[in-house]
């Protein structure tokens, strides 16, 4: 059964800056809280959580035109996964970062985008040096 | 040396699975002694019934909108003020032994540091607890209770009831003798069982303490919650062929199917399979399939799971006891919710605000040293009254921040003080399923409103009134005669409504 979430935030630095972060696939785990580790061979990511489960990813999109990064994790316990993340340029020097996460099982996708929503606040924290964070926001279906 | 705490929980278990409350299935000895020495309280409710927004009410003495842990899957803040500070800054030792579930179980981040302890060894300290081991329903996860029997007794931990199937979802799995969903037998011998875990580090801290220490202790028992699988040797104290249906449950299905349309639909629409609005509730099970032997052997084995508890209570005290410590401890017994368990053909539990869920089982043995005389209460109190108390007990000023009172020791000082009403609430969004509910106790009414969200408009309600229609089984929401009562709870219920903390907190996890 597929879950499907989202999280995004509002950065207030430029649309390329945040990209040039987000694109970087190999730094993964120096914005994503809980991700200790993350090595990149090719398409090939392989990320490791807090709890010292590795799980490994194939890079599918990283797209600079559209500021799109998209990858899936091959794990077995995944029917399927997608996890996208979208740098939306505002044209008033900040931008929208989108995380969506897709999952079978579902339950996975909300565990998942637990973590997202941390991420995008500590990627916003790590951006704009000096400002508190939000929450992001959620949507579900 | 002031009054010492004993502060005992257990998990979605029925007011009526108590002898002192009219229970005869499960033989309940000890809670039943502790409550004729004590208060009993004939009407507790929950602010929330699923767990962790019960149990964060239990801790800071806040309703769940306020303390901000709206659904399971939401963690208690860190910042989150707690009885046990308060009560170790004046002087306490302070211990949480068995279930917490103030944070999600699902953590593969590893963010929460309730699961973090047994990975490092560690046991705390953490929101005024000093010492924190921690168990939850069986023997994988994160916590003390599972490592320990992963390092002692690694042959037991596949013994247990699988909690999630291949698509983690909460299993349907069924078992028993009748193919009931989360009934199983568990070969695990008793001594292994975490019934008996909890009771045996309960001792073991208590016994490190100084005998002059004043001591806040909560010792969490994560049954009688499903899966129901005690230990295979104690199944045989009750022969579920012998277990009398209960009251709420009608046993021609249309009787039944004709009280569950006259709730909202999402009552009807569970029933069928149509939706499920709570993770755990098992998500492939369809509760009209359920059969009355299935009731039976449930109840037979959450009776099991009762009588296991009362007996660990039953060696604490005995422990309590040979310390000398008797005539200044005070024993506080309840759950964070209750249970549906066969009544209107359902099971386990969801936004569904019937006794079955909200009437609880409370007693309170103040300590005889206070010299108070035993009594029932009938006026309804709170979980969000129990940590004022322990405040009152500790002889503490009960922070601003608490939102109940010190709870009444009978009748008369409920009336005296103000306990004439109760609320409950359910928000939830789940895979596009929002529900969102609030319930007002008060005199011989429950009364339930409901938002707008997935399967209401927002004008549904439920109208019961206790005194005449004990099993609520007659929704009298939309009767004319009630017009004006309705409308004066409903006055009552939001006059009285905790401010929702915004924006909500994140949702973490499923559980």
């Amino acid at each position: 059964m597929l879950g499907s979430l989202r999280h995004e935030i509002r950065i207030a630095r430029s649309a390329d800056d945040v990209w040039a972060r987000v694109s970087d696939a190999g730094a993964l785990h120096e914005w994503f809280p809980g991700l200790i580790a993350c090595t990149v061979d090719g398409s090939t990511r392989v990320i490791t959580m807090g709890s010292g489960i590795s799980m490994p990813e194939e890079i599918l999109v990283n797209d600079s035109a559209q500021r799109r990064f998209q990858y899936r994790i091959t794990a077995p316990v995944f029917q399927h996964h997608r996890g996208t993340i979208d740098v939306i340029d505002l044209h008033d020097g900040t931008c929208l970062v989108v995380y969506s996460t897709e999952a079978d099982p579902r339950t996975m996708a909300l565990v998942i985008a637990g973590g997202t929503n941390d991420a995008l606040k500590e990627l916003k924290r790590q951006m704009e040096p000096g400002q508190t964070t939000t929450d992001a926001t959620e949507g579900s279906h | 040396m002031g009054r010492k705490i004993l502060f005992i929980t257990t998990d979605q278990q029925r007011y009526d699975t108590l002898g002192c409350n009219g229970g005869t299935l499960a033989r309940t000895p000890v809670i039943d002694a502790v409550a004729a020495a004590g208060v009993r309280y004939e009407r507790a409710h929950p602010q929330s019934v699923v767990c962790m927004p019960s149990r964060s009410t239990m801790i800071t003495g806040q309703h769940p909108s306020t303390h901000g842990v709206w659904m399971n899957g939401v963690a208690l803040p860190e910042t989150a003020p707690s009885v046990a500070e308060v009560l170790q800054q004046a002087g306490y030792r302070t211990a949480i032994i068995g279930k917490p579930h103030f944070e999600p179980f699902l953590d593969p981040f590893a963010k929460f540091p309730e699961n973090g302890f047994a990975r490092n060894g560690t046991f705390g300290p953490h929101r005024g607890f000093e010492h924190f081991e921690s168990a939850t329903h069986g023997a994988v996860g994160p916590l003390h209770y599972a490592r320990w029997l992963a390092s002692t007794h690694p042959e037991t931990v596949g013994m247990f009831y699988p909690v999630l199937d291949g698509a983690l979802e909460v299993n349907a799995m069924g078992g028993g003798d009748t193919g009931a969903p989360q009934a199983w037998s568990n070969a695990i011998p008793r001594d292994w069982y975490h019934t008996d875990w909890v009771a045996d580090r309960t001792i073991s801290w208590l016994d490190g303490l100084a005998a002059d220490d004043d001591w806040f202790c909560w010792m969490s028992f994560p049954d009688p919650h499903h899966p129901w699988d005690p230990p295979a040797s104690e199944v045989g104290r009750i022969d579920w062929r012998d277990v009398p249906l209960p009251d709420g449950y009608p046993q021609n299905a249309a009787e039944r199917e004709a009280i569950l349309d006259a709730k909202p639909r999402h009552w009807r629409a569970w029933y069928d399979g149509r939706i499920v609005s709570n993770y755990e509730a098992p998500h492939d099970w369809v509760p009209a399939t359920l059969t009355a032997d299935q009731i039976r052997e449930v109840n037979a084995l959450n009776a099991v799971e009762c009588e296991l508890i009362d007996e660990a209570i039953g060696r604490v005290l005995a422990a309590i006891s040979a310390r000398g410590w008797d005539d200044d401890v005070d024993i506080v017994f309840t759950t964070d919710h209750g249970e549906l368990q066969g009544d209107f053909g359902l099971l386990f539990k969801g936004p569904y605000h019937v006794d079955g869920l909200m009437r609880l089982p409370l007693v309170w043995r103040p300590a005889p040293s206070a010299g108070q005389t035993p009594a029932a209460v009938s006026r309804p109190v709170g979980i969000v009254d129990l940590a004022p108390t322990f405040c009152a007990i500790a002889g503490l000023p009960v922070p601003e921040w608490m939102e109940g009172k010190p709870l009444p020791v009978d009748d008369t000082d409920a009336d005296a003080r103000g306990f004439e009403r109760v609320l409950t609430e359910w928000d939830s969004m789940l895979f596009g399923v929002d529900v969102h509910l609030r319930t007002i106790m008060r005199d011989h009414w429950v009364c339930t409103t409901y938002q707008p969200g997935y399967s209401h408009d927002g004008t549904e309600g439920e109208l019961y009134d206790i005194s005449a229609d004990p099993l609520q089984q007659v929704n009298r929401w939309d009767d004319p005669s009630l017009a004006s009562l309705r409308s004066d709870l409903i006055a009552d219920l939001w006059d009285h409504q905790p401010v929702q903390q915004q924006p909500l907190l994140p949702v973490e996890a499923p559980v």
